[in-house]
């Protein structure tokens, strides 16, 4: 089949099926944290609804708040979205002029950070500038860890297009195990859970002035601008852990395109980013967040073992 | 007379044209006759560069008696392309200042060295020999000295700044003469031709390098010369230091790329390992300086020190690279460099002409008494927005474009056909990709919280309460600023290919067109087109606005007088995050690089200790460069000068001794 057709359905697959599978991971991830906790949980169905509830309210909006509310929940929505068609998810076949490369889709994601701590500032309140104020701290602290630990993974491949990069694991396995794909994997899983705002940098389950980041931009937020900001949120989360899922764990993905190759694309991608959800909401159970002046600190470490996965890769290989 | 030449004559003309408006004009009319005037130098210096750039030969000659090569302008492709960049900023310049000058900015003075600070710059990238560029140079110095100095009389920092500007400009002029004169020694000849001769492994090319560094480094605000910056461009009345930052430091780039690219071309490795060096600093500390400042114009003023060392870290990446053969990544990394010229020129221009609105409409400049300017001057917004999207290098403006094409030739200019070029490329590529990254970051963070506490939110005092929009000339040229941010962001091929064009042999191998506008780089196998990006998310995009077109009409907004905030609702407007509590997790992760002085006085009340009556907290950040750098040297000048005054106390009868005491050493010097 034609490529560009291909890739447009792959695209359209990816869409749908994250757009279903965010809020059900959120809700996979809160139960499992229920249940190890020892609470009965809301059930795994509980974001979806969320959703439902939220899309139908009037959003309540101050005077005096701009624009930004309404338009940057959208935008963050919509660059989501945009990570959702680039990363190679379900399968690896890109579009012919915009690959899945690497600087372009950690800037699509900076569209949206940019756009929540614009809503943040919005309101004018003292929160929504503290959250706006430490989310683009972290931000900033993240993207060299993140640029690099890519730029690391890279190199085996000898090029920044990331479907290329899960390609490359796809068929020479043994690149997976080297110390260099261990030590960049690492600097990425921490630099994906300080830019998710996951713990130990920010804990979602949160509304404590001090402790909160995440939260605190979405205050002033309501009815359906409230649901873009986390269903967008939810999404990027998602996405990012299809993509660490994906590179750890490369096989199922699509790379020639058929029905039954996307099917077994859907299942195993749907599979992999569920088990990671749990994986993810177990470890954080053995987590407490950190101070927000020792963020920097987990930043700078991850940074040193991004920098070495890449010199290593260059001197050792 | 060719068409270049003609336009060259042209821009003479219309400069004397317009000097003599400014001393004749009736000063109701100065400013729109001056105002005009400069659009129209702009404009025939546009079309100039537009002709150079395209390849258009010829220039102007001008016979001298003075026994060395005459003076020729003439520029090339590479000039044409920064006569293309200054002219172009000097348009909207030109365009905003006829209405917006008023009082001591509109003065004579100010009209007379207004055109000739334009012509002064697009002349200097049309110089063909080192006499003439130097002149040029020194013209548009001058000039921008002048305009500078056009508000002197009602604040006392105007003075000071024009101190430091001279000091500094003179010293840059300094190390550039000297450049000049030590490659004319060693080839016999001021043209740039006859320099080209010198062997760059040569010890005459490797003390040019360094004096040219120092010299064009000043001028384009690298660290640690860039100690001007903050305190000229934040004093300059706006439409100046836009036409500073935006074109004249241009210049200095121009400089760099001249000893670099033209007359000393394939220079020894350590010459790219030094601009890296201090291109990166300068980015990195540029724009943490930049991510702290409470000022708007300090602010935009230390992110221009950011740009420019990201350009010059291109320029070393690309001259490092040159010299392993990785000929593709090499022009990646200099045409990535004048792209980010190019677009700084773009947006930074627009981000101080949007400073200088909101000083226009509000008489503010410090972030911490704005706010909720959005509403208000809708447009200045707007384009301010646009301006510092594409600072913060986010995608569809021409900021996202420059970056990723020099994140690409780096990640791909450590290897060449799989092997490894050497250990110092592979160590110096990632670390040059970590601090564009972090640089990248920080500059996300300073202009979301410069356009988020200036035009969201609440206004924090009252003259941003009552601000209205600009004139409608300033809006044009604001609009025009942040249409061109866009126009380079979409459509970065044909430009990258005409870039291409003016410092690579061959540029299709480094740069082509591809789809609808995009970007190409055969040599390394990268492609990107925003325009398919757009279409891309307005496709993404549809489902959502659909839902919010249904749901909207189900369930209209509510608006309510008072924002939430977590309860807090009755908070007043100064309760409000600032600039200055926005940036100080910031100050505190990097506490140990910015210094900042912190003074923390409480207040007990007379009954108890334990009651707090009131508590003070003052913090300053300062250039920890000049305070460190600078300022002993200064003390140990003024130490000198006091010694010295007694030498020179003002008696006839010493000087009288002196010149003899003088003569006579001459003549025992000579006699031996």
């Amino acid at each position: 089949m034609n490529a560009v057709v291909s890739a447009v359905i792959i695209a359209f697959v990816q869409v749908l099926l994250f757009v279903f599978l965010a809020p059900l991971l959120m809700g996979v991830i809160r139960q499992v944290r229920a249940t190890v906790e020892g609470r009965a949980g809301a059930g795994i169905w509980q974001p979806w609804r969320d959703v439902r509830k939220l899309l139908a309210k009037n959003p309540v909006r101050a005077e005096g708040s701009s624009w930004m509310l309404k338009a940057g929940p959208v935008a963050l929505m919509v660059s989501s979205l945009l990570l959702c068609v680039l990363l190679p998810l379900v399968g690896t076949i890109p579009f012919p002029c915009i690959p899945s490369d690497l600087f372009v889709i950690v800037s699509v994601m900076l569209i949206g950070v940019v756009a929540l701590a614009l809503v943040g500032l919005d309101g004018g309140t003292a929160f929504g500038g503290m959250g706006s104020s430490r989310h683009m701290t972290v931000a900033a602290l993240v993207e060299p860890t993140l640029l690099l630990s890519v730029y690391a993974l890279s190199i085996p491949a000898g090029t920044s297009t990331i479907s290329a990069i899960v390609e490359t694991r796809l068929f020479s396995p043994e690149v997976i195990i080297s110390p260099v794909s261990v030590l960049a994997l690492v600097a990425l899983s921490i630099a994906i859970m300080a830019e998710t705002a996951r713990l130990p940098v920010d804990n979602p389950g949160t509304h404590l002035e001090l402790t909160m980041l995440h939260e605190a931009m979405t205050l002033e937020a309501s009815g359906r601008d409230l649901a873009w900001l986390e269903v967008g949120s939810w999404l990027k989360l998602a996405a990012l852990l299809g993509l660490v899922s994906n590179l750890v764990v490369p096989w199922g993905v699509v790379t020639d395109f058929s029905a039954l190759g996307l099917a077994i694309g859907v299942v195993s991608i749907a599979v992999k980013v569920l088990m990671l959800g749990v994986l993810l909401s177990v470890g954080e159970i053995f987590l407490a967040k950190v101070r927000l002046f020792q963020v920097p600190e987990l930043l700078a470490g991850s940074f040193a073992l991004a920098f070495l996965a890449v010199t290593a890769s260059y001197l050792v290989a | 007379m060719t068409g270049i030449g003609a336009g060259l004559v042209l821009q003479l003309g219309l400069g004397a044209l317009a000097v003599a408006s400014a001393l004749l004009a009736a000063p109701s009319l100065r400013s729109r006759a001056g105002g005009i005037l400069c659009t129209l130098i702009a404009v025939t210096g546009f079309v100039t560069g537009v002709a150079a750039l395209l390849g258009a030969t010829g220039g102007l000659l001008i016979p001298i008696a003075l026994p060395m090569d005459p003076l020729l302008l003439a520029p090339d492709r590479l000039g044409g392309l920064f006569m293309l960049i200054v002219s172009g900023v000097g348009i909207l310049v030109s365009l905003y200042s006829m209405s917006s000058t008023r009082g001591p900015d509109a003065s004579r003075t100010a009209w007379v060295a207004m055109p000739v600070f334009l012509v002064g710059m697009q002349l200097v990238p049309a110089a063909t020999d080192s006499v003439s560029f130097l002149l040029a140079w020194e013209i548009m110095t001058l000039g921008s000295t002048v305009l500078l100095l056009a508000d002197h009389a009602s604040r006392a920092t105007v003075a000071s700044a024009g101190i430091w500007y001279s000091a500094m400009s003179q010293l840059s002029f300094f190390f550039i003469l000297a450049g000049f004169a030590v490659l004319a020694a060693a080839s016999g000849g001021t043209s740039f031709t006859n320099l080209q001769a010198i062997e760059p492994g040569s010890w005459a090319a490797n003390v040019a390098f360094v004096l040219f560094l120092l010299g064009f480094g000043g001028k384009a605000e690298l660290v640690p010369l860039h100690v001007w910056v903050p305190r000229v461009l934040p004093e300059a009345p706006s439409h100046v230091s836009a036409a500073m930052s935006g074109a004249m430091v241009k210049i200095g780039v121009y400089g760099g790329l001249l000893v670099c690219v033209r007359l000393l071309p394939d220079g020894p490795a350590w010459w790219g390992i030094s601009i890296m060096l201090v291109g990166g600093a300068s980015a990195l500390y540029g724009i943490l300086q930049a991510s702290v400042s409470s000022d708007l114009k300090v602010l935009l003023a230390y992110s221009t020190t950011e740009n420019m060392g990201l350009v010059f870290l291109g320029l070393g990446a690309s001259m490092l690279l040159r010299g392993y053969d990785a000929s593709a990544a090499a022009d990646a990394a200099l045409v990535a460099a004048l792209l980010l010229a190019v677009s700084h020129a773009a947006f930074k221009s627009t981000l101080f002409l949007g400073a200088g609105a909101i000083i226009h409409a509000t008489g503010e400049r410090n972030l911490d008494r704005l706010g909720g300017l959005g509403a208000r001057m809708p447009v200045t917004a707007a384009a301010f927005g646009i301006a510092s999207l594409g600072a913060a290098a986010i995608p569809i403006t021409s900021g996202f474009v420059a970056e990723w094409m020099l994140l690409q030739s780096l990640i791909h200019g450590g290897r060449l056909d799989g092997a490894v070029v050497s250990v110092a490329a592979s160590v110096a590529m990632p670390l040059a990709v970590a601090v564009i990254a972090l640089t990248a970051g920080l500059a996300l963070l300073t202009f979301v919280k410069a356009y988020g506490i200036a035009f969201l939110a609440r206004p924090r005092s009252a003259p941003a309460a009552d601000a209205r929009e600009v004139p409608p000339l300033m809006q044009l040229s604001l609009a025009l600023g942040a249409l061109s941010v866009l126009a380079l962001g979409l459509l970065p091929g044909p430009i990258a290919a005409l870039v291409a064009n003016t410092v690579s042999s061959n540029p299709t191998a480094a740069v082509q067109s591809v789809g609808l506008g995009g970007v190409s780089l055969p040599g390394i196998g990268a492609v990107l087109d925003p325009i398919m990006l757009v279409v891309l998310s307005a496709l993404v995009a549809i489902p959502v606005f659909v839902s919010i077109v249904v749901s909207a009409r189900r369930h209209p907004h509510r608006t309510v007088d008072l924002p939430w905030g977590g309860g807090g609702s009755r908070a007043r407007p100064r309760m409000q995050y600032t600039a200055t509590s926005y940036a100080e997790p910031l100050v505190r992760v990097f506490d140990d690089v910015l210094k900042p002085s912190r003074d923390v006085q409480v207040t007990h009340v007379a009954e108890s200790r334990y009651l707090v009556e009131k508590v003070r907290v003052e913090q300053h950040v300062s250039d920890v460069i000049e305070t460190r750098l600078y300022r002993p040297v200064l003390n140990l000048f003024q130490r000198y000068g006091i010694v010295v005054r007694h030498v020179a106390n003002g008696s006839i009868h010493r000087y009288l001794s002196y010149s003899f005491v003088a003569l006579l050493i001459v003549l025992i010097v000579v006699s031996l």
